[in-house]
């Protein structure tokens, strides 16, 4: 549905398919599908996971877990059944990603998940998708199903001894479920709310026992891997951030859209030229590299390489992959306020830091906005941002707080400019309850 | 009050799916509201029922996920996505579009009972922005225009 772009610096590992008709199954083994989990069932376990971990592949989700390690934490023995769960609750705002790879090639998402069930030894899988994204449910679904009576899922997969079933489960609209704790509660059929850890969920998780949890596009990214090889994959990105990676272009640009570029592809090249740069020869503002949750870069930090290690040094992160771009008309109190809206929409209200700290963070942008903020009100966001930093059980709360201390820092100008009864030229539509305006 | 026999395929599927009964309740729960149009006291203790939960165990879990609902909405939701990604690219004018034109605010419902609007986050539609879905339909790189002759396409779909 949603439309593809192609770029002549694309180097298409995960998006190979994408618009040739792999959803259907005779197309997908046409396009050499199901041959990495053939090739799979023929290695023991522990060189799975040493291939997955040599090939620097990282968490997509946004955490940058190096996978093969993950896997490795899982207990070889095990009294309790074991799990992998496939997290495509995506919904970390400027992404739009796994919906792409959903849409287009769902039996590599399958297969990828078989291959993580091979390595931790698990004989159950999960497909969790969000609410949102029926018509991706019914693609799975179908997509599970036609692969059942080819004797890929289900008892003996390809003749070799060993069952592996794998199931489809169904959001119904909610960010925090994408934390995955808290997404395992939803499958339990709970609250999504998150749990403490330790133990983590290699150890304690589904019902209790060991579960190996990766994003859609991470065990997307596991068959090629397996079939060409570790080095080859790590050969394609930058030390210890090997591959590629769905990068999701959205805001001010000429051409946004899905690419897949190799992990360390600079930034600016990828606003200007993947991108097409902004529109009307407007200037560049600020760009946020990797998803709402992640600091924003100012127009003169861009020239830094997209990978999960140099984006930390710039000091933001690589998150999940959204690229916003805003250009020189972007009022920033209004975006900060628009991020924290989504927060205190979004936090599951079991952490205080977390519920109140993106409330009184809401309430206080919106007053900032309105132009009836306080000085120490632009102190007050930066207090309260990082009163939440560490001190809740899962990263929302940091998620929330850490672009709020970058909006400010970086554009503190525009926040004092609307101090004294400076309303934003926006303030028509902040419909937000607010702080009262004190004069 | 019954379910459609493609509910009662999915359920009785989905149940040898899991260890316990209780996880099939966030997705039963919305394909049960596609069918009823919200979750109603009676939907909601015919699935509490189903799965040996108590209604309060199953109004906490339908409390928490924003797209289950216990009051009727219109036949079809029209929900806006303002988050970044669509106001960089006019979502939010967008949304104020909409509530002109259908004269109801966020969460209101047209008296014809046709529509209702919804202010909604991050759709996962950010690269194809502004985007809205109509019921599970995505509309993508949305203008004032283009909305207006989707809504249309609705209005006529229910005649």
């Amino acid at each position: 549905m949603a439309d593809l772009v192609s770029h002549p610096d694309e180097m298409k590992v995960v998006s190979k398919r994408f618009g040739l008709g792999a959803t259907n199954i005779d197309r997908y083994l046409e396009l050499e599908g199901y041959k990495a989990v053939q090739k799979a069932l023929g290695m023991q376990p522990d060189v799975i996971i040493n291939e997955v971990k040599n090939s620097g592949l990282r968490g997509r989700g946004g955490a940058g877990f190096n996978t093969g390690m993950k896997w490795s934490f899982v207990p070889k023995q095990s009294p309790k059944p074991k799990y992998v769960l496939c997290n495509g609750d995506e919904s970390e705002p400027g992404t739009c990603k796994d919906r792409l790879i959903l849409e287009h090639d769902p039996h590599a998402v399958i297969e990828g998940v078989m291959i993580a069930a091979l390595a931790a030894q698990s004989h159950t899988g999960y497909v969790y998708i969000r609410g949102e994204y029926r018509y991706l449910s019914v693609i799975m679904q179908k997509a599970l199903r036609d692969a059942y009576p080819r004797g890929f899922l289900g008892k003996n997969i390809f003749g070799s001894g060993y069952d592996l079933d794998i199931y489809w489960h169904g959001g119904a609209g909610a960010y925090e479920v994408g934390e995955e704790s808290a997404l395992m509660e939803s499958l339990e059929g709970k609250r999504g709310i998150p749990r403490i850890r330790p133990p983590f969920p290699a150890v304690v998780g589904l019902w209790g026992g060991p579960t190996v949890i990766n994003n859609v596009e991470t065990l997307a990214s596991v068959p090629p891997i397996i079939s060409a090889g570790a080095e080859w994959y790590a050969n394609l990105g930058t030390p210890k951030n090997g591959g590629t990676r769905l990068f999701c272009l959205s805001g001010h640009l000429n051409r946004p859209g899905v690419y897949e570029l190799p992990m360390g592809y600079n930034l600016k090249k990828m606003i200007y030229d993947v991108g097409g740069g902004i529109p009307d020869g407007r200037q560049l503002k600020a760009v946020v590299p990797g998803g709402s949750s992640t600091p924003c870069l100012a127009a003169d930090e861009i020239d830094v390489a997209t990978d999960f290690d140099s984006l930390t040094k710039a000091g933001s992160m690589m998150g999940s992959g959204g690229v916003v771009v805003a250009d020189e008309t972007t009022l920033m109190v209004k975006f900060a306020l628009r991020t924290m809206q989504f927060y205190q929409h979004e936090s599951c209200g079991w952490c205080i830091p977390c519920r109140e700290g993106t409330d009184w963070l809401m309430k206080t942008l919106a007053r900032l906005h309105s132009g009836g903020g306080l000085k120490k009100d632009i102190d007050n966001t930066q207090y309260l941002s990082e009163n939440m930093l560490g001190r809740t059980f899962c990263p929302l709360g940091d998620a929330a707080a850490m672009p709020t201390i970058a909006f400010v820092k970086k554009f503190r100008r525009e926040f004092e400019d609307h101090l004294e009864g400076q309303p934003c030229a926006f303030e028509a539509n902040a419909g937000v309850e607010r702080l009262p305006v004190l004069t | 009050m019954g379910f459609s026999e493609e509910f009662e395929q999915r359920f009785a599927e989905m149940l040898k799916h899991y260890p316990t009964k209780r996880s099939v309740l966030v997705p039963t729960l919305l394909y049960a509201q596609d069918e009823g149009g919200y979750l109603s006291d009676e939907l909601i203790a015919e699935i509490a029922r189903r799965l040996d939960l108590t209604e309060l165990e199953v109004r906490n879990v339908v409390s928490y996920y924003s797209m289950l609902t216990t009051k009727p909405r219109g036949k079809y939701k029209v929900q806006v996505c303002t988050n970044i990604a669509c106001m960089l690219r006019g979502g939010e004018e967008l949304f104020q579009h909409c509530e002109k034109k259908l004269g109801v605010g966020h969460k209101g419902t047209t008296a014809d009972g046709l529509f209702s609007l919804e202010e909604v986050e991050c759709i996962g539609a950010c690269s194809w922005a502004p985007a809205a879905q109509v019921n599970y339909d995505f509309h993508e790189n949305l203008t004032a225009e283009k909305l207006d002759r989707v809504l249309d396409e609705y209005r006529k779909l229910s005649h």
